[in-house]
C-alpha cells in the first residue's frame, strides 16, 4: 500500500502502538529547568545524552555579553546558568552564551548537521516544526513531555491526521517563502491545520532553497499544525553535505533518505491546493498570523467579516494595532524593524536583506536591528561583510539569539511602537507590552526600514 | 498528577478566540525555574489593564483555538494554579491540549453554540468518566482519547507507565531504529 512520508517515519519509530522513539531532543533554557528538576526529584537519569543537545537562546542578551555569568538581568542569568549546570550534571552537550556554535535552537540543529531526513525530533518549543523541512517529523512539546523524553527517549503520541498542501505554479519575482506561508495561514486560518501533520508539496516548494523551506515549515504551528514536512531531495542533500553531524557514509545515507518521499497514490486525510503564482508580498495587520493581507491591499473592514467572532476579533485587533479599516498597507509606518528569529535569521535571509539595501540609509524615523540566528551565521555574515553593509545603512548589528521575536531579553518594543518584523508571531505584547508587530519577509522589512513605511518590494527599485 | 473526574461549579467566561499562551502567561514570567507560583501572573497584561476580569471558578469557557502559539507549559500551570480545573472551548492548539492532560487539567472540546450556552448558564458539571457536561437546561457529550482519559482518571504518572515498556525500548534501540540520527556527544 502506498505510504506518505509521515507514515514511513511514524512506522519506523513506533516502539509500540503510539509510543514513538525520539532520535534527537533539542533543549533550551526556558522550558527545561523544571524537567531536569523532575528527573532529580524522581532519581531518574537522562536516558540518552548522546541524542540530546542544549543551547541558550531565548533569554540571552545580544549586546555582546560574553558569558552567562555576565548577563545583567538576574533571572535570565540564573536560567542560563541553570541550563549549564543541568547539562553538566546530566552529561548533555551544551552551546551556551559565548560558544562559537551557540544560537537559536532551530538554526543550530540544521547548521550542525544534527537535523536529518527521516528522524523524529522534538524540543520544548513550538517552532520545532522548522526541522520538518529536511523530511523529518519534528514538533514542539511542553515541559512534562521534555522530562518524559529525557527519562525514556520516547513520547506517547495519539496518531495525528495528515494534510498535503499542493502549490501549483511558482512564486513571482520578489515573493518569498515567508509570503507563501503567511498567505497559506491567511487562507486556512490559525487553526486550519490543527490536529494535522502537514506536507508541503508542488513545484513552488521544490524550487525553494533549504533555508526558504525552513521558513515555511517553521510557521506551520501558526496555522495550528503539529508538524510541517517537505520531501528531501538533491537540494536537501547538497545543503547537508559536509556538515559536522551528518553520517560518515553520507552517500549510503542519501540512498536511504531517497526512500522517504510520499509514494505515488498515497492518501492524506485532507488535500489542499494553492496557486503559488497568485501570492503577493504579505503584511499582517492584526494580532494573529492569520490576520494578513497583500501589501497592495488595505486594512480590512471588520464589518465585512464572515462571522460575529471574526468581526469582534478584528475590531479588537485594529484597536490594539492603532489602525483604521481602509488604510492602504503601504501607508503604515513602522518605527522599528527587526530582522531575526528562527523564521528568518539564517545566512541567506541576511544576504537578501543586505542585498536590498544598495547603499541606501535607514529612515530617520526608524530604529532597525539585525540579529543573526546563530554565532556561526554571525561569523559567516561578517566574513562576507554583511555587517558593514547593515551598519553603514544604519542598522544595529547584534549577537545571536531569539531576541525581539519574543522580547525575553532586553530587546523589546516600547508601548505603542510599531515594528516590521521577520519573526513569526504578531500576538499582543509579544515583542513588548503594547508593541505592535507586522510580520513580513526580510526584504520587505529592509524596504520598510529605508522608506519608513511598507512598500511593494516588486516595484521598489 | 492528581486524579480528576467530576468538576462542578461556577463558570468564568473569557469571550475571545485565539487566546494565545503569550496572553495567558507573558514572557517575563518564564524566567523562573520553578513549576509553581504562576497563578498570580495569569493574563497579567489583560487583567492589569482592566481588559478582562476573571474569578477563579472551577470552570473556564472561552473561544476557538484556545492556547495557541508558544508551547510554554507555564500557561497550563498558571490557569491551574489560579484556580481553574477545566477549560471548555470549541478548539485548542495541539500542544496546549497535550500539556493540559499532563497536569490533571481537563481540556473539553464542545461546539461554539454549546460553549455559549454553558457560559450563559453560569454553572456547570463536567463528568470525565461519562464524558458529559451538564448545566441548567442542557447536557452535551465530549470526545476524549481513551488512553488520555484513563490516565487523567487514575492520576497516572506518564513516565512510570512508559518505563514499564523498558524492554520494548531497549529492543528498539538494539535494532535498526537505534541507528537513526547523529551522536550529539561526539560533535
Amino acid at each position: 500500500m502506498p505510504k506518505t512520508m509521515f507514515d514511513k517515519i511514524w512506522e519506523a519509530h513506533e516502539v509500540k502502538e503510539n509510543l514513538l522513539y525520539i532520535d534527537l531532543h533539542l533543549v533550551h533554557e526556558v522550558t527545561s529547568p523544571q524537567a531536569f528538576e523532575g528527573l532529580r526529584m524522581s532519581g531518574r537519569k537522562l536516558r540518552r545524552p548522546d541524542k540530546t543537545v542544549a543551547t541558550a537562546d531565548h533569554n540571552v542578551p545580544t549586546d555582546g555579553t560574553p558569558t552567562a555569568a555576565l548577563i545583567k538581568d538576574a533571572l535570565s542569568r540564573k536560567q542560563v546558568e541553570t541550563l549549564e549546570k543541568n547539562a553538566a550534571d546530566f552529561g548533555v552537550p551544551v552551546y551556551s552564551l559565548g560558544s562559537e556554535t551557540q544560537g537559536i535552537v532551530h538554526v543550530i540543529g540544521p547548521e550542525l548537521g544534527l537535523t536529518q531526513p527521516g528522524m523524529t525530533i522534538v524540543c520544548g518549543d513550538s517552532h520545532t516544526s522548522t526541522h520538518g523541512a529536511f523530511g523529518a517529523l519534528a514538533f514542539g512539546i511542553g515541559t512534562s513531555e521534555v522530562e518524559h523524553v529525557m527519562a525514556t527517549q520516547t513520547l506517547n503520541q495519539p496518531h495525528p491526521k495528515t494534510m498535503r498542501i499542493n502549490y501549483t505554479g511558482r512564486l513571482g519575482e520578489g515573493v518569498t517563502s515567508k509570503d507563501l506561508i503567511l498567505a497559506t495561514i491567511g487562507k486556512l486560518g490559525t487553526s486550519g491545520m490543527t490536529g494535522y501533520v502537514v506536507e508541503y508539496a508542488g513545484e513552488a516548494i521544490e524550487a525553494l532553497t533549504m533555508e526558504q523551506r525552513m521558513t515555511v515549515c517553521n510557521m506551520t504551528i501558526e496555522g495550528g499544525g503539529k508538524a510541517g514536512m517537505i520531501a528531501p531531495d538533491e537540494i536537501t542533500f547538497e545543503y547537508m553535505r559536509g556538515k559536522a553531524g551528518v553520517p560518515e557514509d553520507f552517500e549510503a545515507a542519501v540512498e536511504r533518505w531517497k526512500q522517504l518521499p510520499t509514494d505515488e497514490g498515497a492518501s492524506f486525510d485532507t488535500e489542499v491546493e494553492i496557486d503559488a503564482s497568485a501570492i503577493s508580498p504579505m503584511v499582517t495587520w492584526g494580532t494573529t498570523p492569520g490576520m494578513v493581507t497583500q501589501v497592495t491591499a488595505t486594512v480590512p473592514d471588520p464589518e465585512k467579516m464572515d462571522s460575529p467572532a471574526d468581526k469582534e476579533a478584528a475590531e479588537r485587533a485594529l484597536q490594539y494595532m492603532g489602525l483604521e479599516a481602509g488604510t492602504p498597507m503601504e501607508e503604515i509606518r513602522p518605527e522599528r524593524v527587526f530582522i531575526g528569529s528562527c523564521t528568518n535569521s539564517r545566512i541567506s535571509d541576511l544576504r537578501e536583506a543586505a542585498g536590498a539595501i544598495k547603499g541606501r540609509k535607514v529612515a530617520d524615523s526608524v530604529r532597525a536591528m539585525v540579529v543573526p540566528g546563530s554565532a556561526l551565521v554571525k561569523t559567516q555574515a561578517e566574513e562576507e561583510g554583511l555587517d558593514k553593509i547593515f551598519e553603514e545603512a544604519g542598522f544595529e548589528w547584534r549577537g545571536a539569539g531569539c531576541s525581539m521575536c519574543l522580547g525575553m531579553n532586553p530587546d523589546t518594543l516600547f508601548e505603542g511602537e510599531r515594528c516590521a518584523s521577520t519573526s513569526n508571531r504578531n500576538f499582543e505584547g509579544r515583542q513588548g507590552k503594547g508593541g505592535r508587530t507586522h510580520l513580513v519577509s526580510p526584504t520587505m522589512a529592509t524596504a520598510a526600514a529605508i522608506e519608513g513605511h511598507f512598500v511593494d518590494i516588486r516595484n521598489w527599485s | 498528577m492528581e486524579a480528576i473526574n467530576v468538576i462542578e461549579g461556577e463558570v468564568s467566561v473569557l469571550d475571545r478566540s485565539d487566546v494565545d499562551t503569550d496572553q495567558i502567561i507573558p514572557k517575563q514570567f518564564l524566567k523562573r525555574v520553578e513549576r509553581t507560583g504562576y497563578g498570580e501572573f495569569l493574563f497579567y497584561d489583560w487583567i492589569r489593564d482592566g481588559e478582562v476580569e476573571l474569578e477563579p471558578h472551577p470552570i473556564l469557557v472561552s473561544g476557538r483555538n484556545f492556547g495557541s502559539g508558544s508551547s510554554r507549559e507555564h500557561a497550563v500551570w498558571a490557569l491551574h494554579q489560579f484556580g481553574f480545573q477545566t477549560v471548555i472551548a470549541p478548539s485548542f492548539s495541539d500542544i496546549f491540549y497535550s500539556n493540559s492532560t499532563k497536569n490533571g487539567f481537563l481540556p473539553v472540546v464542545l461546539p461554539e453554540e454549546t460553549c455559549r450556552e454553558i457560559a450563559t448558564a453560569g454553572q456547570a458539571r463536567v463528568d470525565l468518566e461519562n464524558q458529559t457536561v451538564s448545566w441548567d437546561g442542557g447536557e452535551a457529550s465530549f470526545e476524549i482519547d481513551a488512553e488520555i482519559k484513563r490516565r487523567l482518571l487514575g492520576g497516572l504518572d506518564d513516565i512510570a507507565l512508559t518505563l514499564q515498556s523498558e524492554d520494548a525500548i531497549e529492543a528498539f534501540e538494539a535494532g535498526p531504529g537505534g541507528t537513526y540520527g547523529p551522536v550529539t556527544t561526539s560533535l
